[in-house]
């Protein structure tokens, strides 16, 4: 349970009239108990195995002392959370001792993501989460409404940020794309953290045909690792089972999951540059990866320098047809001419000189770069933060030198690799001119469309 | 700045040691103790004076190009509208020599804005300068 921010709010109708506070859904105090109930069961092994060796006896009572406290904690927080539709507002009110009160105006809703825990889905309930533009982290949680009053509430804080009366005209979508089970599957097997795993195992499982003692020591050295690798294959199973991604007016919407079912917005406002990453066992079937990083998405500290940016998979795998189409709608614009680093370029990077390439129109960056992951990084020339030329020690007597795009984030930028030095010199002047012409152009389409958007005229992002 | 940092700092440890060795192996030891330590003195002041030279910024019309490094060479072109804070920061042996560092922070962490060992008042200068670009800039978007 987070305790650290108390933020749930209660259930209610999609439209309910003026001064109706809705609560959540009764049977969300369960429902969050039920969060750890993975943590109980691991706590009762323990401490039934523990106890069997010390004196044949378990010692289950502080089980019961924490669940009935977490329980008698998410009836209160249940209690004391109410939610209500004002002009214009979401207003969400939470906390026994420490009051919170957050008003979230409808204009500046970024997205609605719907999640679905496994217990919740079992109880028929949705957790909300809205999240505001501007800011790096949920802002408003809704945990839990009916599944029916969440999909309705979704769509009523949508059409209330595009100014929409019918609340149909947002929930229409086209379809982009969709990951089919077998797809996945293959695609999980092929990556390098499935291949250590079975590897290990496989290797494993001959020695201990022929040294028993020998494999079992190494097995339980490696055990921690396997069990971790094992973790993230599962992750990436379940993670994006049943992935399909459409196409909405305000962004992305993508659901997925195999337990825990996740429908959330990748809204095209806030995507700061795209990815397509193409590993080296899925190019022989033409496959590759799509990734998004998002500026603000969900709550995630704040570390050190640089806004929150979030990386998002926009299609888990697909064939490059696929990615192609996706790009296409999301980038609005045919790819740039690319070129090619000069021949001595060999000399500093002889591995992926092999697929360095970059170029740039007045609205993109786009840069090739990596050898066994061959990576494309796309960055929209109206986000960039900055623009860098650096020559490090390898690269000066050669005269070569290498221009970077930044955009929001840590470590979210296109690379012109290995560039001549007039080259880069010229790049640095255009990309910093295209940069700023982007800007403008940017700004004064949304002064355009509306002077009442309030999210556009937040600079930082 | 760091060069007096680092004279200083050749001077004391060059004086400890030398007497240390005169103390311990007699006076020749200890000239040579006091020799060497001033001789890597020399060589690092030499570093970081290539350094410090190499340290430039240029105030152009909509952004401020900050260059530095001699191994490495960078150079920064950072918008004044993607500006998010000012920094200026001034560390003890900063302020013994009235000097203050002004750091741009940008929503990418990557962008190396940093000038150190600014004078107070042009760090000032600086400071509302671009904060005042900046304010204006983002506005203008």
């Amino acid at each position: 349970m987070t305790q650290g921010t108390p933020d749930g709010a209660p259930a209610a109708e999609g439209e309910p009239p003026d001064g109706g506070w809705q609560r959540l859904h009764p049977l969300t105090p369960l429902a969050r108990v039920g969060r750890l109930a993975p943590a109980l069961v691991f706590l009762l092994l323990v401490s039934t195995v523990h106890s069997k060796v010390e004196n044949q006896t378990a010692e289950t009572d502080y089980l019961v002392v924490i669940t009935l406290g977490s329980a008698l904690y998410g009836y209160v927080h249940w209690m004391v959370t109410r939610w209500r539709l004002e002009a214009g507002t979401l207003r969400i009110e939470t906390g026994l001792i420490r009051k919170d009160s957050r008003r979230l105006p409808l204009g500046r809703i970024q997205a609605v993501d719907i999640v679905r825990p496994l217990l919740a889905r079992l109880l028929g309930v949705s957790e909300l989460r809205v999240r505001l533009a501007g800011s790096g982290s949920t802002d408003g949680r809704l945990a839990y409404l009916t599944a029916t009053q969440a999909a309705e509430l979704r769509l009523h804080l949508l059409a209330g940020r595009h100014q929409l009366d019918t609340p149909e005209a947002v929930g229409s979508s086209l379809p982009m794309a969709a990951v089919t089970l077998g797809r996945l599957l293959s695609s999980v097997l092929l990556s390098l953290v499935s291949i250590v795993l079975v590897g290990t195992v496989a290797v494993l499982a001959t020695l201990d045909q022929f040294e028993p003692r020998t494999a079992k020591a190494v097995a339980g050295f490696l055990a921690v690792y396997l069990i971790s690798f094992a973790g993230v294959v599962w992750r990436r199973l379940s993670g994006h089972y049943g992935f399909v991604a459409v196409e909405g007016p305000e962004g992305v919407r993508i659901s997925r999951g195999l337990l825990q079912t996740i429908s959330e917005t990748v809204p095209y406002g806030r995507i700061q540059a795209v990815r397509q990453v193409q590993p080296l066992l899925w190019r022989p079937f033409g496959w590759c990866r799509l990734e998004v990083d998002v500026a603000g998405a969900t709550a995630r500290n704040q570390r050190g320098e640089g806004t929150s940016v979030v990386r998002k998979a926009l299609l888990p795998v697909g064939s490059v047809s696929d990615a192609r189409l996706l790009l296409g709608r999301l980038l609005g614009a045919p790819d740039p001419p690319r070129t090619g680093p000069p021949r001595r370029a060999r000399l500093k990077a002889p591995l992926s000189f092999h697929f360095l390439s970059a170029g740039h129109d007045h609205r993109h960056a786009m840069c090739v770069t990596g050898r066994i992951n061959r990576t494309t990084t796309w960055v929209q020339l109206d986000k960039t933060q900055s623009v860098r030329r650096v020559q490090g020690p390898l690269q000066r007597p050669l005269g070569l030198a290498t221009v970077h795009v930044d955009v929001a984030g840590r470590r979210t930028r296109a690379e012109f690799r290995d560039r001549t030095v007039e080259e880069a010199d010229r790049l640095v002047a255009e990309l910093t001119a295209g940069s700023r012409s982007a800007r403008r152009r940017r700004y004064a389409e949304v002064g355009n469309r509306s002077g009442k958007c309030s999210m556009e005229r937040m600079p930082p992002v | 700045m760091r060069r007096a940092e680092l004279g200083a700092v050749t001077v004391v440890l060059g004086s400890g040691l030398g007497l240390a060795f005169l103390a311990v192996l007699g006076p020749l030891a200890g000239l040579l103790a006091l020799l060497s330590v001033v001789l890597l003195g020399a060589v690092a002041a030499w570093f970081v004076r290539r350094r410090f030279r190499a340290w430039r910024y240029h105030e152009r019309h909509e952004d401020l190009v900050v260059a530095r490094g001699v191994m490495v060479r960078r150079l920064s072109v950072v918008p004044y509208g993607r500006m998010q804070f000012v920094e200026v920061t001034a560390g003890p042996v900063e302020r013994m020599f009235a000097l203050s560092t002004v750091k741009l922070h940008t929503a990418a962490a990557a962008s190396d804005a940093r000038i150190p060992g600014l004078e107070q008042a042009e760090a000032a200068r600086l400071r509302d300068r671009l904060a005042e670009l900046g304010e204006s800039m983002a506005a203008g978007m």
